[in-house]
């Protein structure tokens, strides 16, 4: 099994993708003779040509309608948002007709395009380039979301996306692009369903997704060798719809429940698997569930309150001692 | 375009202006629920554009005026009364109503209620069929008040860009719901707009479906010949408000009548009548087949037919047992 990088591994499932079905194309800003901003499509443009690797002008909400008509026809675009930050602008196309169309055409039309993109709150970026959209994109019918916390995942979650029949959108993150990981030598296509149980544990379990999953295994251990607690982390690779059977078969287990987000707590991932946790398992709890989540603040420029701003593993540990009082 | 056309098109016209009547009827009976747009008034736009394309090879989408072009472009009418009727017999099984008639088995490809949400998805196929190379277009229809959106720039943007097979139809009826055009929009004239992104384009008396297909004969030969875009504009009017919620008091009746004389049927009636190709009483022959076949068979057939059932509200939100959900099953 090779090491490869989390961006190495999202150009190789573009590469593997586009060689076997002529119909997959990639489409974005600068993803083509400049290779992408986080090289995920870095080398494409050369092997596959102008008409499948399209530099797109920047026009977000334009060309990912452009990429959901060409899905009409056959066509398996993967879109590439740079910034989350910008698919503010793409929401038009990306709720009201990719994630809308299948419904409201009674079955006759799908959109099955990959809108990619990076998120989240990287170095000093400032209010308008670390934003962190997963909640908003989770909450619309018809759209899949999926986000990987490593590069296996962002390898298999692309392929599957990719052949799957409905529009998915890929949560990656600003961050992670240079994060090295295992990933299987053969094709894998990792399922768009579910969850990951990261690590074992008895005691309490540690939600998290995307980067929030290394905050939680990191804590684990702290937890773990300093404190002799074991804790369960499960990875919520897919936020819509989030795995409720996996959520509770984890709290059955360990009776208490921390989630760890980067995003503001406000209607957010901690927020809805809270809510699946008293909908299914209350009676079950040992002590009330605790999100460990950013501030609701446009996030700052300076790096200490930046560093304030968002959550870390020290965060998860401290919300953790507090629920078992030690 | 002979004679026998002539006359099959009058009564196309004849039933679909019928059609939106009986609608509006229906409305008003709480037959029909949500919003409607009725397309009176503009009926040589769908027909002299579509009468030009080739039915049921090229791509059709619009906005949400949308039964009309949907009919044009081969969907039964029963099953678009009945989508309306929001019965499981509709055109979208009554998941979609008025605004989201879809037949993709006769490639109309939807009505969307965004304004300006067909631009890029029509640019979208026009981009899948360039790949596939076939010799299909898209034809887009849209309102004068949608180019205002941004999707409309975006959209022309790349459509020359990339030289796409995709005409746009800009049907202009001066009203963007209750705004005039010229309190909305700094430059009146649609396909001077365009100009901006060398896209070729002309404007068109819309009224008269004669001007209408010669117009886009030629706007359809140039996209299908590789050129890329198009952009018709065609100078039109819609009797009824907006919408059924629109009282439409914002237009004076001397303007009204100035249009109403211009009617698209009644002109191409006179003129056949004029020829000697028809009579009065063939005409009101015409009106009463064409409003049995209304009665008879697309009324008494949404009417007659069922509802969805509740168990299967969430059926079509997302594709059912798609292996690839769950790692291909390998």
């Amino acid at each position: 099994m090779a090491e490869l990088m989390y961006w190495e591994a999202i150009r190789r499932a573009h590469d593997e993708e586009m060689t076997n079905d002529p119909l997959v194309i990639c489409m974005g800003e600068d993803i083509g003779v400049a290779g992408g901003t986080y090289k995920a499509t870095n080398g494409l443009y050369d092997k596959y040509g102008p008409e499948r690797v399209i530099d797109t002008p920047i026009s977000e909400n334009g060309y990912t309608g452009l990429g959901i008509g060409a899905s009409f026809l056959g066509v398996r675009p993967i879109i590439e948002i740079m910034s989350v930050n910008f698919a503010w602008l793409a929401m038009d196309q990306l709720f009201n007709s990719a994630a809308k169309v299948r419904y409201m055409s009674g079955g006759q039309l799908t959109a099955p395009v990959v809108v990619r993109s990076a998120g989240g709150t990287a170095h000093q970026l400032g209010a308008q380039h670390s934003a962190r959209m997963e909640k908003v994109f989770m909450s619309i019918a018809g759209l899949r979301v999926v986000t990987p916390s490593n590069p296996r995942q962002a390898y298999g979650l692309l392929k599957s996306a990719v052949r799957c029949n409905d529009p998915v959108y890929i949560n990656e993150h600003e961050l992670m692009y240079n994060m090295k990981g295992e990933v299987p030598d053969e094709e894998y296509f990792h399922p768009l369903v579910g969850s990951e149980v990261a690590r074992e544990g008895r005691d309490v379990t540690l939600f998290g997704y995307n980067i929030s999953v290394h905050w939680c295994l990191q804590a684990a251990e702290t937890l773990s060798k300093q404190y002799g607690i074991e804790a369960e982390v499960i990875d919520l690779f897919a936020l819509a719809p989030l795995d409720r059977a996996g959520i509770v078969a984890s709290v059955r287990k360990t009776h208490r429940a921390v989630i760890a987000e980067e995003a503001e707590p406000a209607v957010g991932v901690g927020a809805e698997v809270m809510a699946i946790i008293n909908e299914e398992c209350f009676f079950e709890l040992d002590a009330a569930p605790v999100r460990v989540s950013a501030v609701n603040v446009p996030i700052p420029y300076n790096h200490t309150l930046e560093k304030a701003a968002i959550p870390n593993a020290g965060d998860v540990v401290a919300a953790v001692r507090k629920m078992l009082g030690k | 375009m002979n004679l026998a056309d002539k006359k099959r098109l009058l009564r196309e016209m004849l039933f679909a202006r019928r059609f939106e009547e009986r609608c509006y009827e229906a409305y008003v009976e709480r037959k029909i629920g949500g919003f409607l747009h009725l397309y009176s008034g503009e009926e040589a736009c769908a027909h002299g554009v579509l009468e030009a394309s080739k039915k049921g090879h090229d791509y059709v989408i619009t906005s949400y005026r949308d039964h009309v072009h949907a009919i044009k472009c081969g969907a039964d009418p029963k099953k678009v009364m009945a989508e309306l009727y929001a019965k499981e017999t509709g055109s979208s099984k009554g998941r979609g109503g008025s605004m989201h008639i879809f037949d993709v088995e006769h490639r109309f490809m939807g009505g969307y209620a965004l304004v300006g949400g067909p631009f890029p998805l029509a640019a979208g196929m026009a981009k899948a069929i360039k790949m596939k190379g076939g010799d299909e277009i898209v034809i887009c229809f849209l309102g004068d008040a949608a180019n205002n959106q941004g999707t409309f720039h975006e959209s022309l943007n790349m459509a020359k860009l990339w030289d796409l097979p995709v005409l746009y139809v800009c049907e202009n009826n001066l009203y963007g719901i209750g705004t005039r055009i010229d309190r909305s929009t700094a430059v009146i004239d649609q396909y001077k707009r365009v100009s901006g992104y060398n896209i070729p384009s002309a404007q068109e008396d819309g009224q008269d479906i004669e001007k209408v297909f010669k117009a886009a004969k030629k706007a359809i030969n140039h996209v299908r010949s590789g050129k890329g875009p198009y952009f018709l504009e065609l100078m039109t009017y819609r009797y009824r408000g907006h919408s059924m919620s629109d009282s439409n008091a914002y237009r004076s009746k001397s303007e009204e009548r100035m249009w109403s004389n211009r009617d698209p049927i009644i002109m191409l009636r006179d003129r056949l009548i004029e020829a000697g190709e028809l009579t009065g009483e063939d005409y009101k022959a015409m009106d009463t087949e064409v409003l049995d076949e209304i009665e008879d068979e697309v009324i008494a057939f949404a009417e007659s037919s069922p509802e969805p059932r509740v168990d299967e509200l969430e059926k079509y939100t997302l594709a059912e047992n798609d292996p690839w959900v769950y790692g291909g099953g390998r």
